[in-house]
């Protein structure tokens, strides 16, 4: 009752020993997440306090060929992180999860290019995106566990803590997730709105879909467009930056009103026009899904 | 990060890209200096004198003048320097005029558009050229998207001639300009690519009389996330075109942004950042700041943001928000805390924490003593901090 990650998932993690990964490592330990190897290079056959049993390697490769990882996830810094996602992927890592923060735009144009042809069947999340938890089965990044509770509403979300935000409403309400994705704010990335509703849509355990977009880029009014097509799940959304001034980056290197385009009016009305319910505030998204169903 | 015209033209020229000669200037005397050397090198009478700030549309808001001899280019500067510059890009208030650019007067055959971007949708570096030169380009885009012709540059492969020649040829240049305009191209993309631009914006691109290509102007953002590979390009900075708070956030790796309103917010992610804006307005209040404290914010950095918020005199109330995940609600409660011990609080303040270590946050603020509003949800919180500043 999922979506890219479940209990099947044997997770490896990128930069586990620096303390970024080290402290979510054991989050994600604690939570019930099988992590099965990281990746250190020059740091083999050493081991991270509070993940006994999870061996280090210096490669993807050594990593994946010992334990059979079938997921990363990536905390290594940001200049070196473009790097990581692509010996990943060279190691056949199906699922390629980078939670970190600050990657060059143009890196990031290189590794899409790499990975549409060299590896086109490998999904990558992110970067600069919190991750993906299916609740009660596998927790992959940064968000707090405890807020998740196990149930069928498909969560998609460009913010971090936004996606808490939505995802503790939910909870609050009873309405458990099969999946919550954090896709990321950066203009370059992985997984988009439109993969992670094609996903919701086909999963049988999956019964209703909450979107939560934000200014910049047109991805939002994209996923509407394919949401009007061919989902009959319901969807509720909302859209951060309804009262931000164009010109101006906030915070997120994708979440700017550039030239007229990437309004939070302009994807609002998409939104709306593709039969998607729109909470009308932020403290709202949890009881607008709730109303569809 | 932004750079001004002549910083971005001193750029260009290390790339070999054709500009205009010309000479900066800090004040009115360096600038009509700068009058008399131009004219001798260019041995011409014409002089241009251009505004430095950080906006476009500088030509229309009269920060652009074209003089012929010195007494002309001695009223220009003397209109322009110190001018309050409004443009659609400055706001109403304008940008005051400390830096000028005087440059040599070319004879102008034609003018276009040419700019350099990511696209988004395709997550590819992308030139776009349009004969319009000169005119605002959003516009261009809005009326006339047909008359914007655009290339991709394929990764590792990069910018390619026949693509000059594509784009040359619709702009309607003849065979030989086309040969010009292809080196312009090569060295222009590898500018953009090397530099981590994050855009590059030549309007007008002209050509001249005796078949040159140039850059009549040069606008460049850098990606901020690619800065640490061009250490050099720190003292490029201009911090009197930024917000002295914003520049002050940043020391602290803050990301903030000045608003026009009444209510400050302090709020972790910046999703969340704007949907506190948001939210704050939908209750009737107005937003006097966008502040994301980041993931690992430690107390020094929330006592930092806090006491940015408080040093400005508009702001009626604090509302702080915050979704611990990474980010503990006791740090952030220890950080307000010692803040407002250290600076006092005169005005209204709402705090709502949930996520990491939820209770302890609110135990620390509790037993502070600080006279501070609590809230169950992010909707109370907004709901009472407008109350409040009514």
């Amino acid at each position: 009752m999922s979506v890219l990650i479940g209990k099947e998932t044997k997770l490896l993690v990128q930069g586990m020993t620096g303390k970024t990964g080290a402290f979510h490592t054991v989050q994600a330990i604690e939570y019930g997440t099988n992590v099965v190897a990281g990746v250190t290079p020059g740091k083999a056959g050493g081991s991270v306090e509070g993940c006994p049993g999870v061996p280090i390697f210096n490669t993807c490769e050594e990593a994946v060929a010992a334990t059979g990882a079938n997921a990363t996830v990536i905390y290594v810094p940001p200049p070196f992180a473009a790097d990581a996602i692509m010996e990943a992927a060279a190691a056949g890592i199906p699922l390629i999860i980078t939670i970190t923060e600050g990657v060059p735009a143009a890196d990031m144009v290189n590794v899409k290019a790499f990975l549409e042809s060299e590896h086109p069947e490998t999904v990558l999340v992110g970067p600069n995106c919190p991750g993906v938890i299916t609740p009660g089965a596998c927790k992959i990044g940064i968000m707090p566990g405890y807020i998740h509770k196990e149930g069928d509403i498909g969560v998609v979300s460009r913010s971090g803590t936004l996606t808490y935000e939505v995802v503790h409403q939910l909870t609050t309400l009873g309405l458990g997730q099969s999946t919550a994705i954090g896709i990321g704010g950066d203009p370059v990335k992985g997984m988009d709105f439109i993969d992670c509703i094609k996903l919701f849509n086909e999963d049988p355990d999956t019964r209703a879909i909450m979107m939560i977009g934000e200014i910049g880029g047109s991805s939002e009014e994209e996923a509407a467009a394919y949401i009007k097509e061919h989902v009959k799940k319901p969807v509720a959304g909302f859209i951060a930056g309804l009262t931000a001034p164009p010109g101006k980056r906030m915070g997120h290197a994708g979440a700017i009103i550039a030239g007229g385009k990437g309004s939070a009016q302009d994807k609002i009305a998409a939104m709306e026009a593709a039969g998607i319910k729109m909470a009308p505030t932020p403290a709202d998204m949890g009881t607008t899904l709730q109303s569809l169903l | 990060m932004k750079i001004h015209e002549y910083q971005g033209k001193d750029l260009f020229r290390k790339y070999g890209v054709p500009v205009p000669f010309g000479i900066p200037a800090m004040n009115k005397d360096e600038a009509i200096a700068a009058v008399a050397k131009v004219m001798d090198h260019s041995g011409g009478e014409v002089v241009v004198v251009k505004a430095q700030i950080h906006a476009g549309g500088r030509g229309m808001g009269g920060g652009v003048k074209v003089c012929k001899g010195k007494a002309a280019a001695e009223e220009a500067i003397n209109a322009i320097y110190g001018m309050q510059l409004v443009t659609h890009q400055t706001g109403p208030e304008g940008k005051e005029v400390q830096r000028l650019l005087v440059e040599q007067g070319l004879d102008i055959k034609h003018e276009y558009y040419l700019g350099i971007t990511l696209d988004r949708a395709t997550g590819r570096v992308t030139v776009m050229a349009s004969t319009e030169g000169g005119m605002e380009i959003e516009t261009v885009a809005e009326e006339s998207p047909e008359k914007i012709f655009k290339e991709a540059i394929v990764p590792g492969i990069g910018w390619q001639d026949h693509q000059s020649r594509s784009l040359g040829f619709k702009l309607g240049l003849d065979a030989k300009q086309v040969r010009v305009f292809g080196g312009f191209m090569q060295k222009l993309t590898k500018c953009y690519e090397e530099m981590d631009c994050s855009l590059l914006e030549i309007n007008p691109l002209i050509t001249t009389g005796d078949g040159q290509v140039m850059a009549l102007d040069a606008k460049i953002n850098f990606d901020d996330n690619g800065l640490y590979r061009h250490k050099e390009l720190e003292e490029w900075r201009d911090l009197t075109e930024e917000d002295a708070s914003e520049v002050e956030a940043s020391k602290y790796d803050l990301s903030f942004i000045n608003l026009d309103g009444t209510i400050g917010c302090m709020v972790n992610g910046a999703g969340l950042a704007m949907s506190t804006m948001d939210i704050i307005k939908h209750y009737g209040g107005d937003p006097a700041n966008f502040l994301d404290v980041g993931g690992g914010a430690t107390a020094e950095k929330v006592t930092a943001a806090f006491k940015i918020i408080t040093s400005d005199p508009r702001v009626k109330g604090i509302f702080v928000n915050i979704f611990g995940g990474i980010m503990k609600c006791d740090t952030i409660a220890n950080g307000v805390v010692t803040a407002v011990k250290e600076i006092g609080l005169k005005v209204p303040l709402v705090v709502r924490l949930e996520g990491t270590n939820v209770e302890l946050g609110k135990k620390i603020i509790a037993e502070s003593g600080l006279n501070v509003e609590t809230c169950t949800d992010m909707g109370d919180g907004a709901r009472k901090i407008v109350e409040l500043t009514k």
